[in-house]
Parts: C-alpha cells; structure tokens; sequence
C-alpha cells in the first residue's frame, strides 16, 4: 500500500466540472455560447415555420465550428473529441431541436466516416468544404423498409465498368434537401450476411436523385426531412467510401458517434428546459406563493436534476473512453437510452409545471417536448438499444 | 496510424473510469480475496445468527482494512477516501448487507469523525485502538423522535463539574451492541437546535449508560442494532468531540461521506446482482431456451444493467468532487438519492428473472432485496435528498 505522498491525487481541478475538460474548452464554449444566443436562438421560431437557412452552416464554418475535432490540414480546429460534446451541449441553447440536428448530422453523422474512411481526394473534394460550411453533407441509412435493422437496407449499387449504378430509396434524412453530398448506404453483395454492404459519397445533383418529399413531423420543425430516390445514379467507382462490402461495419462504428453526441444533446436540452421551467416555477405564484416552493413541485425539480446528471455523466464517462480509442458500444447504448428517455421524462415534467401555460406554444415548452420525442426512435430505437444491451452480455 | 479490424478502427483496451487507477484495481483484488475467504463462507450463518463474530475487526486490521485513509502515524495505511471506496464497493460480495454495514459503520462513519476533530490524545485513545479492530466504533445521532430532523435532537448533556451528565436515548444505531465507543450527538444547550448540539465520545462500561435493545429489522440481519439508554451517565470533559455546540457541523461534514459510501455500496451491488440475473438467465431454461434468449428477459437484464451504469457514473463523479475538496454536495445528493433507489428496483427486477428462486432463500437475491431497502431510508431519506437538492435550487 502506498504512502500518502506517493497515491496519486488525481488533479480534478476544482472550477472544473469534470476531469475530460480542460481550460480551453471553457473558452470553447463561451464562444459558442455566445454565438448561438446572438445568432441562433433569437431566430428559432421563425425557423419553426421556415427550416433554417443554409447560411447557418456557411457562418458556423467561417467561426471554425463544424471541423473542432477535425485535423488542421483539412481546415479542422485539431481539437479532441471532447470540443464536439461542447459543440452540442451548447447548441441546446439553440431553443430549436431541428437545428441542433441538422448540425450534427453534418458535424458528428455524415463528416467523422469522410475523415475515417475517406481517400484523401475525397476528403479535399469533400471534407474541407464541408468543414469550411461551403457544402452540406447528409447521410442515407434508412430506407422505407430499412429502420433500425440495417440489414434490410435495398438500395443496391452495381458495379458497371468504372462506375457503379444506384437504385433505391432513402427517408427520413436530415438535411436531405439542403444536402450538397450524401453518405449513402448500398447493398453490393448478395451473401446475406453483413459484409454485402457499401458505402458511396453520392453528389445530390447527380442524375438521378430525386428530392421526392419534404416531409412533415411531430417536431424538429426546424429541420429539413426527406424522402429521396435514386434512379440509375451513376457515381465513379472512385466515390467508394471506406472498402467495398465494408459498408456494414462502417455505418456501425459511425452509429456510435452519432449515438453519443445525440445523447449530449439530450443532456443539453433537458437541461435548458430544465432552467426555464425553474426560472417560472419561482415566477408563478399560486395559492399565494411561487409554485417552486411548494413541495410537491420542489421535488420534482430535484428528480429532474438528479437525473439529468446522471445522463450527463454517463455521456462524459462515455465520451472520455471513446476519445481513448475504445469501442465502448454498451456504455454507448446505454447512454443514449437513458438519456432519450430522460430527456423525454423531463420535458414532460416540465410541461406539467408549466400547466396551461405549458401547453402554450410560446413558452417554448411544447416545442421542446415535440422535438425530444424522436430521441428514444432516432439513431436506434430503445428497444433497439436494449437489444444491443442485452446482446452484449451474451443474452 | 489506427488499425482497422472489420472496417472499424481497433479498439483500445479498457481502462478502470476515473477515479480510479490501476493501483486502486490491486488494492481491489487484495480485498476481494480477504472477502472471498474471510466472509463470504461464513455470511448466511452470521445472517441466521443475527450477529457477526467481532474477530471480524482483528481479522480487517490485520490486512490494514481498517485504516486505508488514515495516516501512518495511527497506524492507518497512508491513503485517502479512493481507497475506502475500494473497500466499500468490495465488502457488499461478501453477501450480506448486514456485515458490510456493520463493518461501514465502523469505517466510514464513526471514526471519521474522531479523525477529524478530535484532539491528539483523542486519537491516540480512540483512532488508533479502532484501526487496530481493538475498539469497535458506532455513531449516535438518531433517536426515537429525531431522525432525518437531527435538530430535533432531545439527549441532554448537563454541564457538571469536569465534564457533562447525560440523559437520554438512541436508536438504530449499527453496531451499537458491541460498540466500544459511541460518538454521541447530544444537546449542550437547554433550547438544542442547529446550534445547541455537540458530540461526546461515550464509552462502554461508563455507569448508566446501557443497551437496551437489540432490534430486529426487515434486513441487516447479521448487524446488530441498538436502542442505547442513557441515565445520569458521567462524561468527563476531554471526551468532548470538536467544539461545543458546533456538533452540527460535525454531522454535516460526515454525511457526504456516509451518503457517498451508501451510493458506492448501492452500485456495487447493482453491479452483483446484474452479473447474479445474467448467469441465471444464461443457465435457466423454459420453453426450451435460456431465459435470457427471450427478449423480454433481455431487456430487463439490459435496464437493469443500465440503472446500475447511471448510478455509477453519477456516484464516480461525486466521488470525484468530493475527493478533490471541491462542495459536493449536490453531487453527493443526488448519488445517494439515485442510487438507493434504483438499487431496490434492479434488487425487485432480479427477483422477477429469478422467479421462484428468488424468492427462495438460497440465491441470496431476497436478502439483496431486503438489504438494500434501508437504502432509501437511511443516511438520510429520499425525501430529505429531495428537499436538500430542491433547496439549492432556491425553491
């Protein structure tokens, strides 16, 4: 057993929050912050009725925004992983859950496979104007057959020569409409097992692609949703992302980012709800006093903290073994489950203290609470999560 | 450069979480074989006995158990609060709750207290024979009228020539029956109060001062607990613990640590009975499969296994605060308040997957049941987390 000079006292830092964030972050995150209640939140009920403007991604990309973690040489900011947890804890200031997805499906869904799997004339074609703001990226998974099973995906990709030929459909894609490039995943074998898949970077004004639908949703109102088909899309064989029939893989390692900075955006937007209903349940009287001092309500606000800090460090532990390199897919899941959920329980929570006023939709709340409900269906289902879960252990 | 296995990036090897290191994983696998061989073969007779042997203290002492945190020169091994938390997540394997928190009381409640305030020659008397298993300490403060209202204390301490005259009585206080020495909370003032509290150390064999039950309870049944009776007990003046009148600071400072070993004791627990549902959902069969191949079992063990990953990370961050000297006690609020509570739904869940079984008192899951319900009670009830928390927020 060691002396008490030599155990090591772990220097947490005690103005810290926690041991994955350094000083630069705080200064990261004043700058976000900064921008997105200048920029962004002042225009989030304009852009309920009008999606947001591409404009958005062109300035977050001239502020150094979209490319924290990405390498220098291709115009990133060479910061760690742990400045996109920042980017999307901060975007939830945002008040608008569409644009804070149609962020990160550019950021943290569509990009970091570019980086990973990309050639480097892809990532120059690609990623730096991505990174830059100048061209929009999207990513194709689900097909109107395919969700959370990704094996069932149809969209099939046949080599021809040096090109390949595309056929299929893709919905419910973020940025679908805006996108300049799509992440697109194709069957290319016919084994019938997981490595039939491919991925291809499909430019959105090639031949073929059809724009079919903008379609409309309980919430993320903000954000641009589409139904896309592509018929007899020809792509060189060049626009190959990753390696052929690894298409599978790719997309599996991708989920977990996506997974992650999906479950700090839980936090994030929980915990802004959180901080307007606190500032009304000390604001609103009833039965001659703030509704917040009356027990009933005091503990709500107590369950709520407690557990919005457990999502959050979970997301935190989480992040800090993804940034080591580990493949941490059942810490991942499980962070992404208990986050969609609470932040599903704490939105309606705090529509409840709300009341009538709750209910309202200038109080931002209903919004709020529309907008959370696709976390526990996006990017895997609960019940897909638990699946994975339970799978891990062998069950 | 990362390797690629399977079209994803290698995965690094897993590290222990913050804030634990690998020194602390030693520490771990030492006290776990003293648990394997010391306790564990012996839980379900001290169980049956409702008593543990106090053997059990010597034995600790001799692996210098007793001591971890405190300095060499009491003999303690020189470490910190880490290292306690390393026993304390290890002492709940040894299947009984009631040794563990027999063995806790001793550890993690009743010296702490001496260590830090008591005078030197307190130490000397106290600490060092309590590190050495010679003198088993317990912690007084409940009473029949004052629980989580510790200002509602009643045990008078009357000044007298050269020390105090005490009257009174406790209850449920662990360890209590064998108790060597008792850290007292009594009233030094005729109003008591917030202000009026003060702690004598009062010892075995001191005339008037009796046990005059030992409880029966719904679980702990290996720890004896004790309603204490105090009449006209003399208690001279140097056995004042800190300062008189300042006894509520006493109790502050020690219920973050006593909440955060609960909160520790809870997940560690968890942690048991997921691995204790997952063998048995693996070996199980009905309907001709494993248990645990049926979804809805799955994802039981799957939420089961994700409460006890929440409560962790929120308890490994209080941890964290708290070791770093930072105000924890928000933190150290919501872990024990979390924790507690999904300790006795994961404890309910494991029941169900074992079915009859475990109901049946060989799996040890009932007596895991029954244990960890004091959970939500003791150090502090739900209720008082919530209002602690809900105060804080300025409600």
């Amino acid at each position: 057993m060691a002396s008490a000079e030599t155990v090591i006292k772990p220097d947490f830092g005690t103005t810290r929050k926690h041991f994955i964030f350094e000083e630069h972050h705080d200064r990261l995150r004043e700058s976000i912050r900064a921008f997105v209640e200048k920029e962004l939140a002042p225009h989030a009920d304009e852009w309920e009725e009008t999606t947001f403007p591409d404009s958005v991604i062109r300035r977050m990309g001239e502020l150094g925004f979209l490319g924290l973690s990405m390498p220098e040489a291709y115009g990133g900011q060479g910061g760690d992983y742990f400045c996109n947890i920042v980017l999307a804890e901060e975007m939830g200031r945002s008040n608008s859950g569409g644009l804070t997805m149609g962020v990160a499906v550019h950021t943290d869904m569509a990009m970091p496979p570019i980086h990973l799997f990309g050639s480097e004339e892809q990532k120059r074609e690609w990623l730096v104007p991505a990174i830059k703001g100048e061209r929009i990226l999207c990513l194709g998974i689900t097909e109107p057959d395919a969700g959370s099973d990704v094996a069932g995906v149809k969209t099939r990709a046949v080599r021809d020569g040096d090109e390949y030929v595309i056929n299929g459909s893709k919905t419910y894609i973020t940025n679908g409409h805006r996108a300049d490039v799509i992440v697109l995943v194709t069957k290319t074998g016919d084994a019938g097992n997981y490595d039939d898949f491919t991925l291809f970077l499909v430019p959105m004004d090639s031949p073929g692609v059809i724009r079919e639908k903008k379609l409309e949703k309980l919430g993320m109102h903000a954000s641009d949703t589409a139904l896309l088909a592509f018929q007899d899309v020809r792509v060189p064989a060049s626009a190959m992302l990753g390696e052929e029939g690894k298409g599978f893989y790719h997309i599996m390692w991708e989920l977990q980012g996506e997974r992650l900075i999906g479950a700090a955006g839980c936090v994030a937007g929980a915990q802004r709800c959180f901080d307007r209903t606190l500032e009304y349940a000390l604001e609103r009287t009833a039965f001659g006093r703030p509704i917040g001092k009356f027990q009933a309500i005091r503990h709500k606000f107590a369950d709520m903290a407690t557990k919005i800090e457990a999502g959050r460090q979970m997301v935190y532990s989480t992040a800090w073994r993804f940034a080591n390199g580990e493949y941490p897919v059942r810490e991942i899941s499980m962070a992404k489950l208990f986050t969609a959920q609470m932040a599903c329980e704490v939105t309606d929570e705090c529509l409840q203290i709300h009341g009538g006023a709750g209910y309202m939709r200038e109080y931002g709340i209903e919004r709020a609470w529309r907008d959370m409900r696709l976390n526990r269906i996006g990017a895997g289902t609960d019940e897909i999560m638990l699946d994975v879960i339970g799978r891990s252990y062998g069950l | 450069m990362r390797t690629f296995e399977k079209g994803v990036p290698g995965a690094a090897p897993r590290r222990p979480l913050p804030p634990f290191g690998d020194e602390h994983e030693q520490l771990r696998a030492s006290i776990r074989r003293f648990v394997e061989r010391e306790l564990r073969p012996h839980a379900e007779r001290w169980e049956d006995e409702r008593w543990f042997p106090d053997e059990v203290f010597a034995k600790l002492a001799a692996g210098g158990f007793l001591g971890l945190k405190y300095p060499e020169a009491y003999g303690g091994q020189g470490g910190d609060h880490l290292h306690d938390a390393v026993l304390i997540e290890e002492l709940g394997g040894c299947g009984s709750g009631g040794v563990a928190a027999g063995i806790g009381a001793h550890v993690t409640i009743a010296t702490p207290p001496v260590f830090k305030f008591g005078t030197e020659e307190q130490k000397r008397r106290f600490l060092v024979p309590a590190i050495r298993g010679e003198r088993i300490a317990a912690l007084g403060i409940t009473e029949p009228g004052a629980g989580s209202d510790v200002a509602a204390i009643r045990t008078r301490a009357e000044p007298v020539d050269g020390g105090w005259v005490v009257n009174g009585s406790k209850t449920f206080i662990t360890g209590g029956v064998r108790a060597d020495f008792v850290v007292t909370a009594v009233k030094t003032t005729a109003d008591g109060g917030h202000g009026g509290l003060s702690f004598l150390l009062i010892e075995r064999g001191m005339e008037g001062f009796t046990v005059s039950r030992k409880l029966e309870k719904l679980g702990w049944h290996a720890s004896d607990t004790a309603e204490l009776a105090f009449a006209d007990v003399f208690v001279p003046e140097e056995n004042l613990l800190g300062r008189e009148n300042e006894g509520f600071y006493l109790i502050m400072a020690n219920f973050q640590w006593e909440r955060i070993a609960m909160a520790l004791g809870a997940v560690a627990a968890m942690g048991r009975l997921v691995d204790s549902s997952l063998a048995y959902a693996r070996e199980r069969v009905a309907f001709g499969r494993p248990i645990g191949r049926f979804q809805a079992i799955r994802h039981k063990i799957a939420a089961m296994a994700v409460k006890h990953e929440a409560a962790r990370a929120l308890t490994y961050h209080a941890l964290r605060r708290f070791h770093s000297g930072a105000d924890a006690i928000d933190e150290v609020t919501q872990a024990k308040l979390l924790s507690q509570r999904y300790a006795c739904e994961v404890a309910d869940d494991a029941i169900q997957v074992h079915g009859g079984a475990g109901y049946m008192r060989e799996y040890g899951v009932e007596r895991a049941a029954r244990d960890l319900r004091l959970g939500p009670i003791g150090g502090g009830t739900d209720e008082v987390m919530k209002e602690i928390l809900g105060r804080r927020l300025g409600l």
